[in-house]
């Protein structure tokens, strides 16, 4: 049975329709990419999952459960954490104080201030900067951290790559490994780099206006159909090579 | 020696203004309301603890730890019934709102405890004009001391609690980015009506230290609602030190402007505060967030 369910899911920015009738899976342990252009709604279908974004219909259910209105800070209680677009660090604040604040309210598990860093040993020299000072890629892995201090089983990753440089990118990804090496957490990521994300998940979504367009197992999609789906090039001959 | 004296007690009568101001500066802070019942409130709890002491024939100080649960209390409700839902409807409705809420209070009072000045400063003995005498004639009033020192350790207390406690970073990262707090697990209508609750109890010390040492009647607060709001902007909004600071050049200028005028007490305070205005605003051009030392909010 999949942990992380969405059926039929809407939802706007006012009169714009950001998510479209949007159906997906994640079962335990599985890395689901979401790739798509910019606008097609991927930052809106994280947001909407973590609670952050009300939906307009449709539904979201985690474990069996269906969460319906259920605020953000309830769903990290139950397992869900979002990491943001754009990191959103509490940058008055030191990274051990972003740490320890996330800590305090979230489930309890394998990770801890000290196993995360541990698996972000990148952030040990500037536990006590403050946020804001730090690079992209030392912020990007402490708010990678933050969400991970409260033990999420699913993991919702958005742009962790953006307005990084190739050697930080590099660098965050090595960290997530940590993550998925333990291979319990399941992680929904979206990303722009196509090699890396079929090299990474073991299923690929394809959003494009709103819609999951292609959806498949990364080791049977291809480079081109992807390339396809992302442009909208195969528009009208029907979606999802299941 | 006079200039010198005049200093020392605009010292003190600074610290009473970073008393009264430490509730305003904090809320402003944490929810970034300008909590315009904020005196008004501070004068209620002082009808509070006067009625407390009066009716179980007890000191001040103690009617002061029975009030604090109940004005606590109040600050909770204060947030769920009107803070929360007028900032949901933009940043002018919370100023409109507790603007309104200072009339309701103060006219309230009025009906219910006339017209009547009223002090606490009876309940407290001698301590109300009890002096250390130190030399040149130099007079250093009890009660004066006992308020910068309750003042030092509020605000502090407050600053370390921010820095130290779960509750104070949960605080703190909701001033910043309440979306973002959401997203790591923390409750933010909660850490919100703590706060408030927080600020309300401090309210109440300070209502307690006005009546101590001067009189209040049902209008009284407006006044102090300046007082705090000047010493809030003197010293640099939301930062709990800079109040302190604030309160005590606040107290300092009133003082000297009372040595140059009689009527100078007041005007040497407002000229002080719109000095200090107008210089930020000089220094930091169009950045009008800067010049009042706002902290910038991250944006979505």
């Amino acid at each position: 049975m999949s942990l992380l369910q969405v059926e039929n899911l809407n939802a706007r920015h006012g009169l714009l329709q950001a998510v479209r009738d949007v159906s997906l899976e994640a079962a335990e342990g599985e890395i689901l990419a979401l790739v798509g252009a910019n606008g097609a709604g991927k930052t809106t279908l994280l947001r909407t999952i973590a609670g952050s974004h009300r939906a307009t219909s449709g539904r979201v259910s985690f474990d069996g459960t269906e969460l319906g209105a259920m605020r953000a800070n309830r769903r990290v209680h139950l397992g869900i954490a979002l990491v943001p677009e754009g990191r959103r660090l509490f940058g008055g604040m030191t990274v051990e104080e972003n740490l320890k604040v996330a800590g305090a309210g979230g489930r309890t598990g394998r990770w801890t201030l000290t196993t995360v860093i541990e698996a972000f040993p990148m952030l040990k020299p500037h536990l006590k900067r403050r946020s804001g000072e730090l690079s992209g890629g030392q912020q990007q892995a402490a708010a990678i951290g933050r969400a991970l201090m409260s033990n999420p089983r699913v993991l919702l990753l958005d742009e962790v790559s953006l307005g990084l440089s190739p050697v930080a990118v590099s660098a965050v990804y090595e960290s997530l490994q940590a993550v998925i090496a333990e291979g319990r957490t399941t992680i929904v990521l979206v990303e722009q780099d196509l090699a890396r994300v079929l090299r990474l998940a073991t299923r690929v979504a394809c959003m494009l206006e709103g819609r999951v367009v292609l959806e498949g197992k990364a080791s049977e999609l291809s480079r081109d159909q992807v390339t396809e789906a992302y442009f909208g090039l195969r528009r009208g001959e029907g979606a999802g090579v299941h | 020696m006079a200039f010198a004296d005049q200093i020392l007690q605009g010292i003190f009568l600074g610290a009473y203004y970073a008393l009264i101001a430490c509730g305003l500066s904090f809320l402003f802070g944490v929810m970034r309301i300008i909590n315009l019942a904020h005196g008004s409130i501070a004068v209620l709890s002082g009808y509070l603890v006067l009625a407390l002491a009066n009716h179980f024939g007890i000191s001040p100080f103690l009617a002061l730890l029975v009030a604090v649960p109940v004005m606590a209390a109040a600050g909770f409700v204060l947030q769920r019934g009107i803070l929360e839902r007028s900032l949901r409807s933009g940043p002018l409705i919370p100023l409109l709102s507790t603007f309104g809420l200072a009339v309701v209070l103060d006219n309230s009072m009025f009906q219910a405890f006339g017209a009547d000045t009223k002090s606490l400063a009876n309940g407290i003995g001698d301590l109300s004009y009890s002096s250390w005498n130190g030399p040149g004639g130099i007079a250093v009033g009890q009660l004066a001391v006992l308020t910068l020192v309750v003042a030092v350790a509020l605000l502090g207390g407050l600053q370390l609690f921010l820095n130290r406690t779960p509750l104070g970073r949960a605080i703190r990262a909701c001033a910043e980015d309440p979306e973002t707090a959401e997203l790591v697990g923390i409750d933010a209508r909660n850490v919100y009506a703590a706060a408030t609750a927080i600020a309300l109890v401090t309210v109440a010390i300070a209502g307690t230290f006005l009546g101590m040492r001067a009189t209040f009647d049902p209008y009284t607060g407006p006044t102090q609602l300046i007082f705090a709001f000047e010493a809030v902007v003197i010293g640099g909004a939301g930062s709990l030190w800079g109040t302190l600071v604030g309160g005590v050049v606040l107290g300092i200028a009133q003082n000297l402007g009372s040595q140059i005028s009689p009527q100078g007490f007041l005007i040497g305070g407002h000229l002080v505060f719109l000095i200090v205005l107008a210089a930020r605003f000089l220094f930091a051009g169009r950045d009008w967030r800067s010049a009042l030392r706002i902290p910038k909010r991250a944006q979505a």
